[in-house]
């Protein structure tokens, strides 16, 4: 009784995850999507995945080294938004375009505005919607088996119907990572199993575009099925939507937030000019985060009455 | 004349109206889509700038307190207008390209910006000579910004196109871009420490940070700050002091006249 016994100030519940772990995780979950692309649209789709995850590492460790701070690249959160910009990628993009995409996404957004926690908007998404912007052409000129075609969200959009079992699996046009819905789930399905994400964001997120493509777009469970399969909704609402940095804590506002996307997804995709708007509308809803945070901010123990 | 030189310098170098007072940001970001349309907007603004700040300045005893907003809108305006009408006469194709851009000089912050700063406090030549050095500055500014969107965004120098159109980088064009190279030439201006009104001082080499707000937090940030307020009431008193013994002498001559009326 009489050993002496360490007392500290609190926190005195400490987890074992680190920035490490957890973005190791996320990485993982991903690799499904990933080799889903590379078995599909070959070797030049693996290359990109590389060149863009070398890219974006790269970038960091030069910028660090010329800024003089920390060396980071060890928490791994390089890798995963190189990974993410990857799987963003059409598979048979010229190399330079992603590499142009990294350091856009690792110097600009995220290193200048402090480095990681401090970037405003989700790197990859921002780096991706500015190559859609700058190279649009080549950013949505999809190839599958040798022949070029429209991805199904394309073809709704201009009236046609598509195949939804051919979409949930992956055999349709699209970004190296964003076409198979099955492999997106086993990596979601991993993540949430590893306490990582939560369900709020992603599962408000997809019913709200369900419910808007229902009542704005067609009645019929085809359309409002590819509409959910289609483009980069899963692959959004799991990976990218759910990012710690950009997306509200309070639980109320990860309500409001995928709620939010929801609605900016279908109004993109329903009245806009183009086929698919997941990534506009997650980075204009990254936007709105700390708006968010502040109306659903709970009350203290004690003081919910006032 | 070394005082008109010193307006030009001030103009273009220390007080440049892009880089370091970040006036007129509306014609910067929206017609600096090309060097051709960067200079004729500059250019154009010179002109105006020169002869408001002239006219403002000869009548800035005439022109009451109360209402001299309105009566430098109306001088600038009838300016602007005089421009338009040549642009469109003898170069109508930077006047399509200018477009809206041209009527709102008008409200230009630079213009008015001077005006009120320079114009009405100081003679006409000087005045003249701070709008030519204003103008040159926005100038300068704008034909940088538009020199890089015009060769990342349409791969072209002066129209020139030297870039193969695979590898323009669109957003450069557009109002993204626009912010972007404004961004980053203000911030090389800053790493450079170019000679500006923001730049060095003397009194931040009195400082243990330099004056580099980057490295500074906390207790350091605290001490900085007392410094710097230290230096401040230091400089006060030495004015005042400076003032008491100028009254001195001025009550001294005084009193010598005095006693030489005496005698």
């Amino acid at each position: 009784m009489n050993k002496l016994l360490n007392v500290s100030s609190s926190p005195h519940v400490r987890s074992t995850d680190t920035t490490q772990s957890i973005m190791l995780d996320v990485a993982i979950a991903m690799l499904p999507a990933a080799a889903f692309g590379v078995f599909q649209f070959g070797m030049h789709a693996l290359l990109v995945l590389i060149v863009t995850v070398a890219a974006c590492v790269l970038s960091e460790f030069v910028f660090e080294k010329i800024a003089k701070r920390k060396n980071t690249i060890a928490d791994m959160s390089a890798v995963v938004t190189g990974l993410i910009l990857a799987l963003n990628m059409p598979a048979d993009i010229p190399l330079w375009i992603p590499v142009l995409g990294s350091i856009f996404a690792i110097i600009v957004v995220k290193q200048l505005y402090g480095g990681l926690g401090q970037n405003f908007m989700n790197p990859a998404l921002a780096a991706r919607c500015f190559l859609l912007i700058s190279f649009t052409g080549k950013m949505s000129s999809f190839t599958l088996d040798g022949w070029s075609g429209a991805t199904p969200l394309a073809v709704l959009k201009t009236g046609g119907s598509v195949d939804v079992a051919a979409m949930f699996i992956g055999k349709i046009p699209g970004t190296i990572g964003e076409v198979s819905v099955i492999a997106l789930l086993i990596g979601a399905a991993y993540l949430v199993f590893k306490k990582i994400i939560s369900l709020r964001i992603p599962v408000t997120y997809i019913l709200t575009v369900a419910v808007f493509a229902f009542i704005f777009g067609q009645q019929d469970m085809n359309f409002v099925l590819a509409h959910i399969c289609g483009g980069g909704l899963i692959f959004g609402a799991f990976f990218m939507a759910t990012d710690y940095v950009t997306s509200p804590i309070t639980p109320k506002g990860q309500i409001v937030f995928g709620i939010l996307l929801g609605v900016l997804t279908g109004l993109f995709r329903l009245f806009g000019g183009s086929a698919e708007g997941v990534s506009y509308a997650i980075i204009i809803s990254n936007l709105m985060v700390p708006l968010i945070e502040r109306v659903t901010l709970p009350k203290a123990f004690g003081k919910e009455g006032k | 004349m070394n005082k008109y030189i010193e307006r030009l310098y001030n103009g273009i170098i220390k007080e440049n109206p892009t880089f370091v007072l970040m006036l007129g940001m509306c014609p910067t970001l929206a017609v600096t889509t090309t060097a051709v349309n960067g200079i004729g907007m500059g250019l154009s603004t010179t002109a105006v700038l020169v002869f408001s700040n002239l006219l403002i300045s000869a009548l800035r005893k005439i022109i009451p307190d109360r209402v001299r907003i309105p009566a430098y809108i109306v001088i600038v305006a009838s300016l602007v207008t005089i421009v338009q009408l040549l642009l469109q006469a003898y170069i109508p194709s930077l006047y399509n390209s200018l477009g809206i851009f041209i009527p709102l000089i008008v409200v230009n912050c630079i213009i008015l910006g001077r005006a009120e700063a320079y114009a009405a406090k100081n003679g006409p030549v000087e005045s003249a000579f701070d709008g030519i050095g204003m103008g040159l500055g926005f100038t300068v500014g704008l034909t940088c910004i538009a020199l890089f969107r015009e060769l990342l965004g349409s791969g072209a120098v002066f129209g020139m196109e030297i870039v193969p159109e695979d590898y323009r980088i669109a957003i450069f064009g557009l109002a993204p871009g626009a912010f972007f190279v404004l961004a980053c030439l203000t911030a090389l201006q800053n790493k450079f420490k170019a000679p500006s009104a923001t730049n060095g001082s003397v009194s931040h080499s009195k400082l243990a940070c330099g004056g580099n707000c980057m490295n500074c937090s906390g207790s350091a940030c605290m001490s900085n700050h007392t410094t710097l307020e230290s230096l401040r009431i230091q400089a006060q008193e030495e004015a005042l002091a400076a003032k008491k013994a100028a009254l001195a002498k001025k009550e001294a001559e005084m009193k010598a006249k005095m006693d030489k009326t005496e005698e």
